[in-house]
């Protein structure tokens, strides 16, 4: 058995996103990084395993461009690294990414997984549940601390009324929220490392997932509405017109 | 079209976007059945004008939240062409897991739907909408205040079936909440302070203009990052929370990409900030060059004689 940990590369949160012909155009993006939330999975992935836990095994889906993201988690400690080929991931439909990853993590033989909440650039959150309803396992989601307890483990998640810590047993997903600890920086030894891991290279199709039709069909990436320029108002004096306005012009008070 | 709508509650009762859900699956011609997990919230479920029926449903795993067995558990009376949950965490887990169950496709966090599925929603947090069509059936969850309340009025009737599911997981410990306060999430009104507030205690002054409006008080990621008083919970942007509130009021917070990333969708912005050149300013539709020491005190005394 081992612990899967799923990744995500996304452009860098302080990236520009730009469109063209009504779709994002990714070859304009700066900076490629690993999806924040799934950092933090990623650090506490490394610390269960600390903690006298499996090995780490990262798996990705998506381009070639997504395998630098590998290297750098095995600089951090990964032990092993399982990339899915799909070189445009925005064609199928998160039914299908999760039938691939469920497939992978089968694989991988992993019975504990650690993803992000949500990846940085679709939003959505779907990951996490989705992929534990084809496992059979459970999901526990807006996670920030995992730790073992006995022969399972104790999560702590944020709730409606508070954060709870809750207990489950494998197989089990924990799909991160920002944690407490930070993504550990590589150091020279786990950078030179890294560069000779092999990663192993698959498709979906040696998954024995086949992708039928996506059933969702992007129509057009545009950019966000540009606001007219507002108002602008020199000095705290200046408060009193405000107030009147949002009261007078927007209604909102 | 019918249309299964899951109420978004907390153990007080519904959270005000489940009326919007209502509203948007009527705004498409919806025929709407709306299921009350744990039963919570049903007879004001039923108070909402468009409501066909409520189905409260009863089971003892409604006790503890997991989305994977609540999904197990509502998915026999989650019948509709269209599902609809708010994209709240709890929302977006429920409708992930019941997709998966369904093997049907789930859209999360929409902010504008069209007959026929079109949906619209942000993707990069903001930095882009992307447009899509979806096949029916399907999962899709809406971002809360993107749509109209549905008004009060209706008199649906109001069943209940028992319907459970194993839960995999048990609360060992609750922990007091942070902070007593609404949710930016949740919240029509919110105030955010940011490391221009100089320090964690200044937060106060935010609080009480929030307590004098009903509003909530959200952080930028420098104020969360900088000091462990302020939670991520109350993280607006790229890796906190998005929001889309009627006013945001932006408190000694430069803008950030990833800050605006999460709140320039609010419908008015007010920011407050001492350098003129700030990227806040922006986004703002009004502005105000001036200290918070400065500002708050006259923002307080004009809200206050509203």
């Amino acid at each position: 058995m081992a612990i899967g940990v799923l990744l995500k590369q996304v452009p860098d949160t302080t990236a520009k996103i730009g469109v063209s012909e009504g779709r994002v155009d990714e070859t304009a993006v700066s900076k490629w990084s690993m999806s924040p939330y799934d950092e933090y999975a990623l650090e506490s992935a490394l610390r269960l395993k600390e903690a006298g836990g499996e090995d780490v095994v990262a798996i990705t889906c998506g381009p070639t461009r997504a395998a630098k993201m590998l290297t750098d988690a095995a600089a951090v400690g990964v032990d092993s690294l399982l990339h899915v080929l799909v070189d445009d991931l925005s064609a199928l439909d998160s039914t299908q990414v999760q039938s691939i990853l469920a497939a992978a993590l089968g694989r991988a033989d992993c019975d504990v997984v650690f993803c992000g909440k949500q990846a940085a650039d679709t939003n959505a959150g779907s990951t996490g549940p989705g992929v534990a309803l084809l496992l059979g396992a459970s999901c526990v989601s807006h996670v920030s601390e995992v730790s073992p307890d006995g022969g399972g483990y104790l999560a702590l998640r944020a709730s409606t009324g508070g954060d709870e810590r809750v207990q489950v047993s494998a197989p089990c997903i924990f799909a991160f929220d920002k944690g407490d600890e930070e993504l550990r920086r590589p150091n020279v030894r786990g950078i030179m490392m890294a560069k000779k891991k092999a990663i192993e290279t698959i498709s979906p199709s040696d998954l024995g997932v086949s992708l039928d039709n996506s059933r969702v069909t992007v129509v057009s990436h545009t950019p966000p509405p540009e606001k007219p320029p507002g108002q602008k108002f020199e000095g705290a004096e200046s408060v009193a017109t405000v107030v009147g306005k949002l009261r007078d012009e927007a209604n909102v008070i | 079209m019918d249309v299964t709508v899951i109420a978004d509650s907390t153990a007080d009762g519904l959270n005000p976007v489940t009326a919007q859900l209502v509203g948007a699956a009527s705004s498409i011609g919806g025929t709407t059945t709306v299921l009350c997990p744990g039963g919570v919230g049903s007879s004001q479920a039923s108070a909402i004008s468009g409501v066909a029926k409520v189905i409260s449903v009863e089971g003892d795993c409604f006790g503890t939240f997991e989305g994977g067995a609540w999904a197990n558990a509502l998915n026999s009376l989650a019948t509709g062409e269209l599902i609809l949950a708010a994209a709240s965490p709890r929302g977006r887990d429920i409708a992930a897991s019941l997709a998966a169950i369904r093997k049907i496709p789930v859209i999360q966090d929409v902010t504008g739907l069209e007959a026929g599925m079109v949906v619209t929603r942000p993707i990069y947090s903001g930095k882009a909408i992307e447009t899509s069509n979806v096949s029916t059936p399907c999962v899709i969850t809406l971002r809360a205040n993107a749509f109209d309340d549905a008004p009060e009025g209706g008199s649906a009737d109001v069943g209940t079936v028992n319907q459970s599911a194993d839960v995999g997981l048990a609360v060992k410990e609750a922990l007091a909440k942070a902070s007593e306060r609404l949710d930016v999430t949740e919240a029509d009104i919110i105030i955010s302070g940011g490391r221009g507030m100089g320090d964690p205690s200044n937060f106060s002054h935010l609080n009480e203009v929030a307590d004098i409006i009903g509003a909530a008080v959200g952080a930028s990621r420098a104020a969360v990052d900088t000091w462990d008083e302020i939670p991520h919970s109350m993280q607006v942007g790229q890796t906190g929370k998005t929001v889309t509130p009627s006013l945001y009021i932006a408190v000694g917070i430069s803008g950030a990409i990833q800050h605006l990333a999460g709140m320039k969708t609010s419908k008015y912005i007010v920011a407050i900030n001492k350098d003129p050149d700030a990227p806040i300013f922006g986004v703002a539709d009004y502005g105000i060059v001036a200290t918070w020491e400065d500002a708050l005190p006259v923002l307080k005394s004009e809200l206050a004689k509203l």
